[in-house]
Parts: C-alpha cells; structure tokens; sequence
C-alpha cells in the first residue's frame, strides 16, 4: 500500500481539512440553532457556548488551512504546464501524469472526452469562490465569541449569523463538491 | 439603543441568561466584522474580475505567486486577505465602544458580499475578459 506525497496532499486538503469544516459546521449549525430563548437553562447556556466558541473556531481554522493548502500546495500540481500549447502531451493518455500531462492539460485537451468545461467551469468558480469559506466563518466566529448567549434573545442578530454560517458552507461545498469530481476525472498524481 | 438597555431588553426576552453576569456590548466591533467579511468578499470578487479585464493587473496579481505557479490566484486571494484584515482593523477601531445600527450595516456587507461572490462565478468573470 503506496501513497505519493502530492496524494497525501490532496487528502490533507480535502478529506481531513474539508472533512473536519464540515463536521465542525454541523455542530456549529445545531448549536446556533439551539440558542433560543427559553430553550436552555443557565448552566446548560454555558456549557452549550463553551461547546460553540471551540466549534466555530476550529471551523474557521479548518477552512483556513483549507484554502490555504489547496492554493499553495496542490494548485500548483493541477495548473503546471506540462504539455506544450497543443496539448502533445496528453496524447492517448487516460489520466493525467507529472510528467508530461498535468491535470489541468489534461482537461483542457479534451483527450478523453468533452473535459474542458470541468476546468473552465469547475476548477475556476473553486479556486476562487472557495476563499470565501474561512472569511465568513472567521466572521461568524468572532460574532459568536463577541455576543455570546446574548446572541439568545437576539432572534435578528442569531439569523444574520446563521446565514453568514451557512454562507462559509455553501462556499466550501462548491469547493468539496468540484475538487471531489475534478480528482476523479483528473486526479492529481 | 444605548448597551445598557439592550441588556435590560435581553434579559426581558431570555431571562435565564441574567445569571450569567454578561457585561455590556456595544454593537460597533459586530457591524465591523460583518462589513469587513462584506468588502473582503467584494474584493475577491473585484479583482478576479480585474484579472480578466486587465492584462496588466493580471500580471501583477501573478506576481505575487513567489514562483511557486500559483498563477494570479495567488495575487487575487492573497490581496483580498489583505483587504479583509485591514478593513477589519480599521473598522474595528473607528466602531470601537460605540453602539450603531447593526442592520444597516449587516445589509451593506450583504450585498458587498454577494457581489463579491457573483464576482467570482465563471461565467461572469470571464465575459469580462479581454480579446
């Protein structure tokens, strides 16, 4: 059983990292959800928030190491230009490799099947739309650090901070869901 | 509202977090977060648009990729980071101990935001692309 250390990145960027952003949003999301007056009592307020303070900022960690592995580490391995401006070096290939073919020639060459939109449209709204991710959740978790179970009898503020929560998912969703299809059609190797 | 009443209003409406001992907060340091989440976003969305737009700009955002072949991605999210915190600093100073109208400015980093995030949707960057 082998690994390659590009692969080990990938999974560090989207399985663990991706993976803990998404766990730690559905705890987040049912503690924000929680917090409604009459709901709990005093001693379970305080240690619903200390629950919460650590959920939101794990997410927001999460998503930094995230964005931040996938842009700077693996980004590089997927946009490299390996295979000259006609796309010689992808020539009869299945899937991409280092050395000739990366994965961004690769789906851009069409040599096996229509490809081209996975990159034109997939990789390019990820790359991008996916910063939002730890921008918003930063947000939230110094909103939610801030007010605190104040944020109990304030329904207006709780729900602003809620959609700027689901905000950083929907963001990070983009970038899972297209990084998922993308390594299966052009994995990085 | 001044703090204080709004604390007054809280406990009204939850009154199990008045044995909490919560302290007074002004909403100024929560109106500074959500608008620099909004112009962050916003900036994000401006200068992947501007990429496109502009050959020069697109240059310079790629020279922010230190050779590592980030390309311009690495300029357009590293500057709008930068964009983020500063705003964020700068806000968070001026708001500072004052109470202001948190809706208001939840709406302006609202729409920011979703510029932003229109910004950085393929179709939309690339129409602005130059021949």
């Amino acid at each position: 059983m082998e690994i390659s250390s590009r692969e080990a990145w990938t999974v560090i960027h989207g399985l663990l990292a991706g993976t803990l952003f998404l766990l730690a949003f559905a705890g987040g999301l049912a503690g924000l959800w929680s917090l409604r007056p009459g709901f709990l009592a005093p001693t379970a307020i305080k240690e619903r928030m200390r629950r919460l303070y650590i959920g939101v900022w794990v997410m927001a960690a999460a998503a930094w190491i995230t964005v931040i592995s996938g842009t700077w580490i693996v980004y590089p391995w997927y946009r490299a230009s390996l295979a000259g401006d006609d796309y010689s070096g992808c020539a009869g290939l299945a899937l991409p490799n280092a050395a000739s073919c990366s994965p961004r020639d690769f789906l851009k060459s069409n040599v096996s099947g229509q490809t081209a939109t996975w990159h034109e449209f997939g990789m390019e709204w990820k790359e991008h739309i996916g910063w939002a991710a730890p921008i918003l959740a930063t947000a939230v978790a110094f909103l939610v650090t801030y007010y605190g179970p104040r944020l109990i009898p304030r329904t207006w503020l709780r729900v602003v901070t809620i959609v700027m929560f689901v905000g950083a998912f929907a963001a990070a969703v983009v970038g899972g869901a297209f990084g998922a299809f993308l390594n299966k059609v052009a994995p990085i190797v | 509202m001044a703090s204080e009443d709004k604390l007054e209003k809280d406990y009204e409406m939850a009154p199990e977090i008045a044995e909490l001992g919560l302290e007074e907060r002004p909403d100024g340091p929560g109106a500074a977060a959500m608008l620099a989440a909004g112009i962050g976003l916003f900036a994000l969305g401006l200068f992947t648009v501007l990429s496109e737009a502009s050959a020069g700009l697109h240059d310079w955002l790629e020279s922010w990729d230190f050779d590592k072949g980030v390309g311009p991605l690495a300029g357009k999210t590293t500057v709008a980071v930068i964009v983020w915190a500063v705003s964020w600093i700068a806000l968070a100073i001026g708001l500072r101990g004052k109470d202001v109208d948190l809706k208001k400015w939840f709406w302006v980093a609202l729409i920011l935001g979703v510029i932003g995030a229109l910004g950085t949707f393929p179709p939309i960057f690339l129409s602005f692309a130059a021949e």
